[in-house]
Protein backbone atom coordinates (compact mmCIF):
# COMPACT_ATOMS: atom_id res chain seq x y z
CA UNK A 1 0.00 0.00 0.00
CA UNK A 2 2.74 2.07 0.94
CA UNK A 3 4.61 1.73 -1.92
CA UNK A 4 2.00 2.49 -4.15
CA UNK A 5 1.27 6.08 -2.81
CA UNK A 6 5.59 6.28 -3.33
CA UNK A 7 4.92 5.36 -6.68
CA UNK A 8 2.09 8.05 -7.46
CA UNK A 9 3.71 10.45 -5.36
CA UNK A 10 6.77 10.28 -7.72
CA UNK A 11 4.53 9.95 -10.75
CA UNK A 12 2.60 12.82 -9.97
CA UNK A 13 5.68 14.94 -8.96
CA UNK A 14 6.82 14.19 -12.73
CA UNK A 15 3.26 15.96 -13.63
CA UNK A 16 3.91 18.54 -11.69
CA UNK A 17 7.28 19.52 -14.35
CA UNK A 18 5.04 19.16 -17.30
CA UNK A 19 2.22 21.45 -15.46
CA UNK A 20 5.61 23.74 -14.66
CA UNK A 21 6.35 23.61 -18.41
CA UNK A 22 3.13 23.90 -19.70
CA UNK A 23 2.04 26.97 -17.30
CA UNK A 24 5.56 29.03 -18.38
CA UNK A 25 4.35 28.63 -22.17
CA UNK A 26 0.87 29.38 -21.64
CA UNK A 27 1.92 32.17 -19.18
CA UNK A 28 4.38 33.40 -22.01
CA UNK A 29 1.72 33.28 -24.44
CA UNK A 30 -1.39 34.62 -22.95
CA UNK A 31 0.29 37.63 -21.58
CA UNK A 32 2.04 38.33 -25.20
CA UNK A 33 -1.18 37.54 -27.25
CA UNK A 34 -2.26 41.26 -26.80
CA UNK A 35 0.40 42.78 -28.48
CA UNK A 36 0.77 39.91 -31.06
CA UNK A 37 -3.00 40.64 -31.59
CA UNK A 38 -2.14 44.83 -32.25
CA UNK A 39 0.50 44.67 -34.32
CA UNK A 40 0.59 40.99 -35.72
CA UNK A 41 3.32 38.40 -34.76
CA UNK A 42 6.05 39.22 -37.87
CA UNK A 43 5.01 43.18 -37.96
CA UNK A 44 6.11 42.65 -34.22
CA UNK A 45 9.13 40.68 -35.17
CA UNK A 46 10.44 43.00 -37.96
CA UNK A 47 9.71 46.58 -36.65
CA UNK A 48 12.41 48.60 -34.98
CA UNK A 49 10.23 51.00 -33.34
CA UNK A 50 10.16 51.61 -29.71
CA UNK A 51 7.79 54.39 -28.43
CA UNK A 52 6.32 54.16 -25.74
CA UNK A 53 4.77 57.76 -26.25
CA UNK A 54 1.32 57.49 -24.96
CA UNK A 55 -0.68 58.55 -28.31
CA UNK A 56 1.31 57.07 -30.72
CA UNK A 57 2.66 53.48 -29.11
CA UNK A 58 4.67 51.53 -31.21
CA UNK A 59 6.16 48.78 -30.11
CA UNK A 60 8.73 45.73 -32.17
CA UNK A 61 11.62 43.52 -31.16
CA UNK A 62 13.85 43.83 -34.03
CA UNK A 63 16.25 45.52 -32.40
CA UNK A 64 16.69 43.86 -29.68
CA UNK A 65 16.48 40.64 -31.16
CA UNK A 66 19.52 42.00 -33.36
CA UNK A 67 21.36 43.39 -29.79
CA UNK A 68 20.65 40.40 -28.53
CA UNK A 69 21.95 37.41 -31.63
CA UNK A 70 24.58 40.76 -32.26
CA UNK A 71 26.25 40.10 -28.32
CA UNK A 72 25.97 36.74 -28.04
CA UNK A 73 27.25 35.08 -31.46
CA UNK A 74 30.47 38.01 -30.70
CA UNK A 75 30.73 36.62 -27.11
CA UNK A 76 30.83 33.07 -28.59
CA UNK A 77 33.30 34.17 -31.14
CA UNK A 78 35.77 36.95 -28.75
CA UNK A 79 35.50 33.07 -26.24
CA UNK A 80 36.65 30.73 -28.35
CA UNK A 81 40.81 32.06 -28.08
CA UNK A 82 40.78 31.23 -24.60
CA UNK A 83 38.30 28.10 -24.07
CA UNK A 84 39.52 26.05 -26.55
CA UNK A 85 42.89 26.30 -25.07
CA UNK A 86 41.70 25.75 -21.63
CA UNK A 87 39.36 22.61 -23.28
CA UNK A 88 43.03 21.33 -25.10
CA UNK A 89 44.99 21.75 -21.69
CA UNK A 90 42.53 20.11 -19.59
CA UNK A 91 41.59 17.40 -21.78
CA UNK A 92 44.94 17.18 -23.67
CA UNK A 93 48.15 18.20 -22.74
CA UNK A 94 46.96 17.41 -18.65
CA UNK A 95 44.57 15.10 -18.88
CA UNK A 96 44.67 13.71 -15.44
CA UNK A 97 47.13 16.15 -13.90
CA UNK A 98 47.09 17.98 -11.27
CA UNK A 99 47.45 21.63 -13.04
CA UNK A 100 44.17 20.78 -15.03
CA UNK A 101 42.24 19.78 -12.34
CA UNK A 102 43.28 23.13 -10.39
CA UNK A 103 42.60 25.03 -13.50
CA UNK A 104 39.23 23.68 -14.33
CA UNK A 105 38.14 24.06 -10.85
CA UNK A 106 39.06 28.10 -10.74
CA UNK A 107 37.45 28.07 -14.46
CA UNK A 108 33.94 26.79 -13.06
CA UNK A 109 34.37 29.39 -10.03
CA UNK A 110 34.28 31.82 -12.93
CA UNK A 111 30.88 30.48 -13.48
CA UNK A 112 30.01 31.18 -9.80
CA UNK A 113 30.40 34.91 -10.21
CA UNK A 114 26.93 36.46 -9.83
CA UNK A 115 26.39 38.47 -13.23
CA UNK A 116 25.28 41.63 -11.54
CA UNK A 117 29.53 41.47 -10.38
CA UNK A 118 30.35 41.00 -13.57
CA UNK A 119 28.43 44.28 -15.02
CA UNK A 120 29.94 46.28 -12.22
CA UNK A 121 33.52 44.87 -12.83
CA UNK A 122 32.64 45.73 -16.33
CA UNK A 123 31.32 49.16 -15.64
CA UNK A 124 34.22 50.38 -13.45
CA UNK A 125 37.47 48.24 -14.56
CA UNK A 126 36.67 47.37 -18.36
CA UNK A 127 34.78 49.72 -19.48
CA UNK A 128 37.54 52.71 -18.90
CA UNK A 129 39.70 51.03 -21.03
CA UNK A 130 37.69 50.89 -23.98
CA UNK A 131 37.09 54.45 -23.52
CA UNK A 132 40.54 55.00 -24.34
CA UNK A 133 41.10 52.49 -26.66
CA UNK A 134 38.75 55.21 -28.45
CA UNK A 135 36.00 52.94 -29.39
CA UNK A 136 33.75 55.32 -28.08
CA UNK A 137 33.02 58.45 -25.85
CA UNK A 138 31.31 56.78 -22.95
CA UNK A 139 32.67 52.99 -23.46
CA UNK A 140 28.94 51.12 -23.44
CA UNK A 141 27.52 49.34 -26.38
CA UNK A 142 27.85 46.07 -28.00
CA UNK A 143 31.45 45.28 -27.95
CA UNK A 144 32.20 46.01 -24.13
CA UNK A 145 29.00 43.67 -23.46
CA UNK A 146 29.73 40.87 -25.63
CA UNK A 147 33.21 41.02 -24.47
CA UNK A 148 32.28 40.40 -20.90
CA UNK A 149 30.01 38.14 -22.22
CA UNK A 150 32.77 36.01 -23.40
CA UNK A 151 34.51 36.14 -19.90
CA UNK A 152 31.37 34.87 -18.41
CA UNK A 153 30.69 32.18 -20.93
CA UNK A 154 34.45 30.70 -21.07
CA UNK A 155 33.54 28.17 -18.42
CA UNK A 156 30.45 26.38 -19.89
CA UNK A 157 32.39 26.51 -23.61
CA UNK A 158 35.68 24.86 -22.11
CA UNK A 159 34.56 22.23 -19.30
CA UNK A 160 32.41 20.36 -21.73
CA UNK A 161 34.64 20.65 -24.41
CA UNK A 162 37.36 19.45 -22.93
CA UNK A 163 35.32 16.61 -21.36
CA UNK A 164 34.47 15.47 -24.93
CA UNK A 165 38.39 16.44 -26.24
CA UNK A 166 39.56 13.80 -23.39
CA UNK A 167 37.32 11.30 -24.37
CA UNK A 168 39.08 10.94 -27.64
CA UNK A 169 39.70 7.14 -27.94
CA UNK A 170 43.50 6.97 -27.28
CA UNK A 171 44.32 3.74 -30.01
CA UNK A 172 43.31 6.56 -32.69
CA UNK A 173 45.43 9.06 -31.12
CA UNK A 174 48.25 6.69 -30.59
CA UNK A 175 48.32 5.52 -34.08
CA UNK A 176 49.04 8.76 -35.21
CA UNK A 177 51.88 9.07 -33.29
CA UNK A 178 53.09 5.99 -34.63
CA UNK A 179 53.43 7.20 -38.01
CA UNK A 180 55.01 9.85 -36.32
CA UNK A 181 53.04 12.91 -35.92
CA UNK A 182 53.62 15.49 -33.83
CA UNK A 183 51.46 16.20 -30.86
CA UNK A 184 49.85 19.69 -32.66
CA UNK A 185 49.63 17.19 -36.18
CA UNK A 186 47.36 14.92 -33.92
CA UNK A 187 45.45 17.39 -32.10
CA UNK A 188 44.35 18.87 -35.36
CA UNK A 189 43.76 15.53 -37.28
CA UNK A 190 42.75 12.98 -34.88
CA UNK A 191 41.35 14.94 -31.91
CA UNK A 192 39.61 17.70 -33.49
CA UNK A 193 37.40 15.62 -36.28
CA UNK A 194 36.80 13.10 -33.56
CA UNK A 195 35.86 15.12 -30.78
CA UNK A 196 34.80 17.89 -33.05
CA UNK A 197 30.64 17.48 -32.78
CA UNK A 198 30.77 17.49 -29.26
CA UNK A 199 33.12 20.79 -28.77
CA UNK A 200 30.55 22.49 -31.42
CA UNK A 201 27.65 20.89 -29.42
CA UNK A 202 28.98 22.85 -26.07
CA UNK A 203 29.85 26.02 -27.94
CA UNK A 204 25.87 25.96 -28.86
CA UNK A 205 25.08 25.30 -25.50
CA UNK A 206 27.17 28.25 -24.53
CA UNK A 207 25.84 30.59 -26.65
CA UNK A 208 22.45 29.50 -24.93
CA UNK A 209 23.88 31.39 -22.28
CA UNK A 210 24.79 33.94 -23.87
CA UNK A 211 21.34 34.91 -25.28
CA UNK A 212 19.79 34.77 -21.40
CA UNK A 213 22.28 36.74 -19.95
CA UNK A 214 20.68 39.98 -18.31
CA UNK A 215 22.59 41.75 -15.36
CA UNK A 216 25.58 42.24 -16.74
CA UNK A 217 24.62 43.25 -19.97
CA UNK A 218 21.93 45.75 -19.43
CA UNK A 219 24.90 47.31 -17.18
CA UNK A 220 27.12 47.62 -20.13
CA UNK A 221 24.95 47.68 -23.40
CA UNK A 222 24.28 51.63 -23.07
CA UNK A 223 20.42 50.79 -23.14
CA UNK A 224 19.51 52.76 -26.84
CA UNK A 225 16.58 51.45 -28.32
CA UNK A 226 17.99 51.82 -31.85
CA UNK A 227 19.16 49.03 -34.06
CA UNK A 228 22.36 48.56 -33.05
CA UNK A 229 24.40 49.00 -36.75
CA UNK A 230 28.29 48.65 -35.72
CA UNK A 231 30.52 47.58 -32.52
CA UNK A 232 31.00 50.69 -31.36
CA UNK A 233 26.80 51.15 -31.63
CA UNK A 234 24.82 50.52 -28.23
CA UNK A 235 21.30 49.13 -28.02
CA UNK A 236 19.68 46.62 -25.67
CA UNK A 237 19.26 42.84 -25.99
CA UNK A 238 15.48 41.07 -25.33
CA UNK A 239 16.79 40.35 -21.86
CA UNK A 240 17.98 43.91 -20.76
CA UNK A 241 14.85 45.59 -22.11
CA UNK A 242 12.86 43.05 -20.24
CA UNK A 243 14.69 43.96 -17.34
CA UNK A 244 14.86 48.07 -17.91
CA UNK A 245 11.59 48.58 -18.55
CA UNK A 246 9.11 45.76 -16.92
CA UNK A 247 8.59 47.26 -13.64
CA UNK A 248 6.88 50.48 -14.91
CA UNK A 249 5.10 48.97 -17.47
CA UNK A 250 1.17 48.33 -18.12
CA UNK A 251 -1.21 47.47 -21.28
CA UNK A 252 0.44 46.71 -24.25
CA UNK A 253 3.49 48.02 -23.40
CA UNK A 254 3.96 45.45 -20.55
CA UNK A 255 2.46 42.70 -23.64
CA UNK A 256 4.91 43.58 -25.81
CA UNK A 257 8.04 43.05 -22.77
CA UNK A 258 6.52 39.91 -22.31
CA UNK A 259 6.24 38.84 -26.59
CA UNK A 260 9.74 39.29 -26.21
CA UNK A 261 10.33 37.46 -23.02
CA UNK A 262 8.19 34.96 -25.40
CA UNK A 263 11.17 35.31 -28.39
CA UNK A 264 14.06 35.10 -26.37
CA UNK A 265 12.27 31.42 -24.50
CA UNK A 266 11.91 30.16 -28.29
CA UNK A 267 15.21 31.25 -29.35
CA UNK A 268 17.40 29.58 -26.58
CA UNK A 269 14.90 26.61 -26.65
CA UNK A 270 15.88 26.21 -30.03
CA UNK A 271 19.42 26.62 -29.65
CA UNK A 272 19.94 24.28 -26.47
CA UNK A 273 17.24 21.54 -28.60
CA UNK A 274 20.08 21.67 -31.09
CA UNK A 275 23.12 21.07 -28.90
CA UNK A 276 21.10 18.22 -26.93
CA UNK A 277 20.39 16.53 -30.37
CA UNK A 278 23.71 17.06 -31.42
CA UNK A 279 25.21 15.37 -28.24
CA UNK A 280 22.87 12.45 -28.47
CA UNK A 281 23.63 11.61 -31.88
CA UNK A 282 27.38 11.24 -30.61
CA UNK A 283 25.85 9.01 -27.90
CA UNK B 1 56.49 17.51 -46.65
CA UNK B 2 57.46 20.22 -44.13
CA UNK B 3 61.11 19.59 -42.87
CA UNK B 4 61.74 17.46 -39.13
CA UNK B 5 62.49 20.87 -37.38
CA UNK B 6 59.89 23.26 -38.52
CA UNK B 7 57.33 20.30 -37.47
CA UNK B 8 58.93 20.50 -33.95
CA UNK B 9 59.12 24.59 -33.68
CA UNK B 10 55.11 24.42 -34.73
CA UNK B 11 54.24 21.79 -31.94
CA UNK B 12 56.17 24.01 -29.67
CA UNK B 13 55.10 26.65 -30.52
CA UNK B 14 51.27 25.40 -30.18
CA UNK B 15 52.07 23.80 -27.12
CA UNK B 16 53.29 26.92 -24.84
CA UNK B 17 50.57 29.23 -26.59
CA UNK B 18 48.07 26.78 -25.61
CA UNK B 19 49.22 26.93 -21.96
CA UNK B 20 49.64 30.72 -22.26
CA UNK B 21 46.24 31.33 -23.60
CA UNK B 22 44.74 28.90 -21.03
CA UNK B 23 46.55 30.34 -18.03
CA UNK B 24 45.43 33.92 -19.20
CA UNK B 25 41.67 32.65 -18.49
CA UNK B 26 42.66 32.80 -14.66
CA UNK B 27 43.36 36.32 -14.57
CA UNK B 28 39.78 37.49 -14.92
CA UNK B 29 38.52 35.77 -11.12
CA UNK B 30 41.37 36.95 -9.37
CA UNK B 31 41.24 40.26 -10.98
CA UNK B 32 37.40 40.45 -10.13
CA UNK B 33 37.90 39.21 -6.16
CA UNK B 34 40.89 41.57 -6.04
CA UNK B 35 38.75 44.35 -7.04
CA UNK B 36 36.14 43.67 -4.90
CA UNK B 37 38.48 43.13 -1.82
CA UNK B 38 40.47 46.49 -2.62
CA UNK B 39 37.36 48.54 -3.12
CA UNK B 40 35.07 47.10 -0.59
CA UNK B 41 36.86 46.02 2.73
CA UNK B 42 36.65 49.64 4.26
CA UNK B 43 32.62 49.52 4.16
CA UNK B 44 32.47 45.62 5.99
CA UNK B 45 32.07 46.11 9.60
CA UNK B 46 29.75 45.17 12.00
CA UNK B 47 26.66 47.46 11.43
CA UNK B 48 27.24 45.84 7.34
CA UNK B 49 25.72 42.78 8.91
CA UNK B 50 23.10 44.34 11.39
CA UNK B 51 21.58 47.49 9.49
CA UNK B 52 19.41 47.82 6.74
CA UNK B 53 20.56 50.33 3.84
CA UNK B 54 20.92 53.78 4.41
CA UNK B 55 18.75 56.31 2.94
CA UNK B 56 20.35 58.28 0.25
CA UNK B 57 20.39 61.42 2.27
CA UNK B 58 22.38 59.98 5.13
CA UNK B 59 25.04 58.61 2.48
CA UNK B 60 25.30 61.77 1.20
CA UNK B 61 25.92 63.24 4.37
CA UNK B 62 28.40 61.06 5.65
CA UNK B 63 30.20 61.25 1.85
CA UNK B 64 30.52 65.03 2.26
CA UNK B 65 32.25 64.29 5.50
CA UNK B 66 34.41 61.77 4.12
CA UNK B 67 33.09 58.96 6.64
CA UNK B 68 32.36 55.58 5.15
CA UNK B 69 28.70 55.38 4.87
CA UNK B 70 26.52 54.68 7.72
CA UNK B 71 24.28 51.28 7.40
CA UNK B 72 24.81 48.04 6.29
CA UNK B 73 22.64 45.47 4.37
CA UNK B 74 20.77 43.57 6.91
CA UNK B 75 17.57 44.25 4.82
CA UNK B 76 19.54 42.12 1.83
CA UNK B 77 20.82 39.43 3.85
CA UNK B 78 17.45 38.75 5.50
CA UNK B 79 15.70 38.47 2.25
CA UNK B 80 18.12 36.31 0.44
CA UNK B 81 18.01 34.04 3.32
CA UNK B 82 14.15 34.13 3.33
CA UNK B 83 13.64 33.62 -0.30
CA UNK B 84 16.28 31.25 -1.26
CA UNK B 85 15.22 29.10 1.94
CA UNK B 86 11.74 28.96 0.54
CA UNK B 87 12.60 28.03 -2.55
CA UNK B 88 14.67 25.50 -1.28
CA UNK B 89 11.85 24.30 0.80
CA UNK B 90 9.49 24.18 -2.51
CA UNK B 91 12.32 22.61 -5.11
CA UNK B 92 14.59 20.12 -3.00
CA UNK B 93 11.60 17.53 -2.35
CA UNK B 94 10.00 17.79 -5.83
CA UNK B 95 13.58 17.28 -7.47
CA UNK B 96 14.38 14.68 -5.45
CA UNK B 97 11.40 12.82 -6.26
CA UNK B 98 11.34 13.56 -9.77
CA UNK B 99 15.05 12.65 -9.75
CA UNK B 100 14.16 9.32 -8.01
CA UNK B 101 11.46 8.54 -10.84
CA UNK B 102 13.73 9.19 -13.71
CA UNK B 103 17.03 7.04 -11.92
CA UNK B 104 14.18 4.11 -11.22
CA UNK B 105 12.35 4.24 -14.56
CA UNK B 106 14.89 5.59 -16.96
CA UNK B 107 13.74 4.62 -20.45
CA UNK B 108 10.24 5.09 -20.39
CA UNK B 109 8.53 7.27 -22.96
CA UNK B 110 7.09 9.88 -19.31
CA UNK B 111 10.87 9.91 -18.10
CA UNK B 112 11.98 10.88 -21.86
CA UNK B 113 9.31 13.86 -21.70
CA UNK B 114 10.31 14.63 -18.17
CA UNK B 115 14.23 15.18 -19.03
CA UNK B 116 13.26 17.11 -22.08
CA UNK B 117 11.14 19.23 -20.26
CA UNK B 118 13.53 19.78 -17.12
CA UNK B 119 15.96 20.41 -19.99
CA UNK B 120 13.85 23.20 -21.37
CA UNK B 121 13.73 24.90 -17.60
CA UNK B 122 17.34 24.81 -17.11
CA UNK B 123 17.28 26.35 -20.52
CA UNK B 124 14.94 29.37 -19.53
CA UNK B 125 16.66 32.38 -19.19
CA UNK B 126 16.58 33.78 -15.86
CA UNK B 127 14.59 37.09 -16.71
CA UNK B 128 11.93 34.74 -18.75
CA UNK B 129 11.47 33.01 -15.24
CA UNK B 130 11.15 35.99 -13.61
CA UNK B 131 8.17 36.97 -16.02
CA UNK B 132 6.44 33.87 -15.17
CA UNK B 133 6.47 34.06 -11.46
CA UNK B 134 4.91 37.88 -12.16
CA UNK B 135 2.27 36.06 -13.92
CA UNK B 136 1.40 33.21 -11.41
CA UNK B 137 2.51 35.01 -8.25
CA UNK B 138 2.81 39.31 -8.43
CA UNK B 139 -0.76 39.48 -10.96
CA UNK B 140 -2.76 37.44 -8.51
CA UNK B 141 -1.85 38.85 -5.11
CA UNK B 142 -1.33 42.40 -6.36
CA UNK B 143 1.94 42.92 -5.30
CA UNK B 144 5.31 42.30 -5.62
CA UNK B 145 6.80 39.10 -3.03
CA UNK B 146 9.26 37.37 -1.18
CA UNK B 147 7.08 34.30 -2.55
CA UNK B 148 7.06 35.42 -5.93
CA UNK B 149 10.78 35.67 -5.59
CA UNK B 150 11.25 32.38 -4.42
CA UNK B 151 8.87 30.64 -6.63
CA UNK B 152 11.40 31.92 -9.57
CA UNK B 153 13.77 31.13 -7.55
CA UNK B 154 12.93 27.24 -7.07
CA UNK B 155 11.87 26.97 -10.82
CA UNK B 156 15.68 28.15 -11.52
CA UNK B 157 16.47 25.19 -9.00
CA UNK B 158 14.31 22.52 -9.64
CA UNK B 159 15.67 21.33 -12.78
CA UNK B 160 19.61 21.52 -11.10
CA UNK B 161 18.21 19.40 -7.82
CA UNK B 162 16.79 16.61 -10.92
CA UNK B 163 19.70 15.92 -12.78
CA UNK B 164 22.00 15.94 -9.72
CA UNK B 165 19.47 13.45 -8.11
CA UNK B 166 19.41 11.31 -10.95
CA UNK B 167 23.10 11.27 -11.84
CA UNK B 168 23.78 9.89 -8.04
CA UNK B 169 21.30 7.57 -7.96
CA UNK B 170 22.46 6.10 -11.76
CA UNK B 171 26.31 5.88 -9.92
CA UNK B 172 24.99 3.44 -6.92
CA UNK B 173 25.31 -0.16 -7.60
CA UNK B 174 22.39 -1.89 -8.50
CA UNK B 175 23.47 -4.84 -5.65
CA UNK B 176 22.38 -1.93 -3.26
CA UNK B 177 18.83 -2.41 -4.04
CA UNK B 178 18.30 -5.92 -4.77
CA UNK B 179 20.30 -6.56 -1.31
CA UNK B 180 17.62 -4.30 0.55
CA UNK B 181 14.54 -6.03 -1.73
CA UNK B 182 16.19 -9.20 -0.71
CA UNK B 183 16.32 -8.50 2.51
CA UNK B 184 12.11 -8.00 2.36
CA UNK B 185 12.00 -4.30 2.70
CA UNK B 186 9.58 -2.50 1.07
CA UNK B 187 9.81 -0.44 -2.40
CA UNK B 188 9.63 2.67 -0.42
CA UNK B 189 11.97 1.66 2.24
CA UNK B 190 14.56 0.55 -0.05
CA UNK B 191 14.36 3.77 -1.73
CA UNK B 192 14.04 6.22 1.36
CA UNK B 193 16.47 3.88 3.93
CA UNK B 194 18.78 2.49 1.22
CA UNK B 195 19.48 4.48 -1.71
CA UNK B 196 19.38 8.05 -0.60
CA UNK B 197 20.94 7.42 2.69
CA UNK B 198 23.61 6.20 0.12
CA UNK B 199 23.55 9.09 -1.98
CA UNK B 200 22.98 11.67 0.08
CA UNK B 201 27.13 13.39 -0.70
CA UNK B 202 25.88 13.45 -4.02
CA UNK B 203 22.49 15.18 -3.25
CA UNK B 204 23.75 17.07 -1.22
CA UNK B 205 26.05 18.87 -3.22
CA UNK B 206 23.52 19.13 -6.00
CA UNK B 207 21.78 21.33 -3.57
CA UNK B 208 24.42 23.74 -2.29
CA UNK B 209 25.29 24.12 -6.16
CA UNK B 210 21.70 25.05 -7.15
CA UNK B 211 21.61 27.37 -4.03
CA UNK B 212 24.88 29.24 -4.95
CA UNK B 213 23.49 29.70 -8.36
CA UNK B 214 19.85 30.99 -7.72
CA UNK B 215 21.78 33.06 -4.73
CA UNK B 216 23.33 35.99 -7.06
CA UNK B 217 20.51 36.13 -9.46
CA UNK B 218 19.05 39.68 -9.92
CA UNK B 219 16.86 39.62 -12.71
CA UNK B 220 14.30 37.33 -11.81
CA UNK B 221 14.11 38.99 -8.48
CA UNK B 222 13.58 42.65 -9.60
CA UNK B 223 10.47 41.29 -11.74
CA UNK B 224 8.92 39.38 -8.37
CA UNK B 225 10.04 40.53 -5.24
CA UNK B 226 11.25 44.20 -6.20
CA UNK B 227 13.27 45.19 -2.75
CA UNK B 228 12.16 47.11 0.75
CA UNK B 229 13.79 49.48 2.70
CA UNK B 230 13.46 47.73 5.67
CA UNK B 231 13.66 43.97 6.65
CA UNK B 232 11.04 42.26 5.81
CA UNK B 233 10.29 38.80 6.85
CA UNK B 234 6.11 38.93 5.22
CA UNK B 235 6.68 36.37 2.12
CA UNK B 236 3.13 38.06 0.89
CA UNK B 237 5.46 41.60 0.94
CA UNK B 238 7.84 42.95 -1.34
CA UNK B 239 11.55 42.38 0.12
CA UNK B 240 14.82 42.83 -0.89
CA UNK B 241 18.08 40.48 -1.23
CA UNK B 242 21.86 41.37 -1.80
CA UNK B 243 21.83 41.62 -5.44
CA UNK B 244 18.88 43.78 -5.28
CA UNK B 245 20.74 46.18 -3.29
CA UNK B 246 23.67 46.08 -5.05
CA UNK B 247 21.62 47.19 -8.40
CA UNK B 248 19.86 49.74 -5.71
CA UNK B 249 23.22 50.77 -4.66
CA UNK B 250 24.77 50.84 -8.40
CA UNK B 251 21.70 53.37 -9.40
CA UNK B 252 21.82 55.74 -7.09
CA UNK B 253 25.42 58.13 -6.52
CA UNK B 254 25.55 58.25 -3.10
CA UNK B 255 25.62 55.14 -2.25
CA UNK B 256 27.58 54.05 -5.02
CA UNK B 257 30.48 52.86 -2.19
CA UNK B 258 28.71 50.68 -0.76
CA UNK B 259 28.33 48.38 -4.19
CA UNK B 260 31.93 46.81 -3.65
CA UNK B 261 31.13 45.43 0.32
CA UNK B 262 28.25 43.76 -0.65
CA UNK B 263 29.27 42.34 -3.80
CA UNK B 264 31.89 41.23 -2.00
CA UNK B 265 29.97 39.48 0.42
CA UNK B 266 27.86 37.73 -2.04
CA UNK B 267 31.19 36.76 -4.37
CA UNK B 268 32.55 35.35 -0.65
CA UNK B 269 29.41 33.43 0.22
CA UNK B 270 28.71 32.01 -3.06
CA UNK B 271 31.98 30.88 -3.83
CA UNK B 272 32.59 29.25 -0.56
CA UNK B 273 29.06 27.88 -1.15
CA UNK B 274 30.95 26.24 -4.48
CA UNK B 275 34.24 25.07 -2.50
CA UNK B 276 32.76 23.29 0.27
CA UNK B 277 29.81 21.28 -2.70
CA UNK B 278 33.22 20.59 -4.65
CA UNK B 279 35.04 19.45 -1.49
CA UNK B 280 31.79 16.89 -0.59
CA UNK B 281 31.46 15.67 -4.03
CA UNK B 282 35.44 14.82 -4.05
CA UNK B 283 35.10 13.17 -0.92
CA UNK B 284 31.74 11.30 -1.57
CA UNK B 285 33.59 10.09 -4.83
CA UNK B 286 36.34 8.32 -3.30
CA UNK B 287 34.27 6.14 -0.58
Amino acid sequence: MRDIIFKRLLSICCILILLISAGMIYSLVSGSLSAFGHYGFFQFIGSTEWNPHPDRETYGALSFIVGTLLTSFLALIFCIPFSLPVALFTGEFFRGKKIASFISSIIDLLAGIPSIVYGLWGFYTFRPLIIEMGVNAQGFGILTSSIILAIMIIPYASSLSGEFISMVPNELKEAAYSLGATRYEVIRSVTFPAAGSGVFASYILALGRALGETMAVTMLIGNTNNLPTSLADTGNTMASIIANQFGEADGLKLSSLIAIGLLLFLITAIINLVAKLVIKKLN
Amino acid sequence: MSSLKYRTIKDKTFFYVTCFLASLTVVPLFAIIWELIKKGYKQINWNFFTESAPSTLDAMLARNTGDIIPGGIANGITGTLLMVVLAAIIAIPIGILVGIHLSEHPKTKFSYITRFLTDLIQGSPSIVIGIIAYAWIVKPIGSYSALAGSVALSIMMLPLIVRSTEETLKMLPGSLKEAGLALGASYTSVILKVLLPAAFGGLFTGILLAISRVMGETAPLMLTALGSTTINWDIVKPTSAVPLLIWEFYNDPNLIDMIWSSSLFLLILILSLNIIAKQIAKKWRIQ
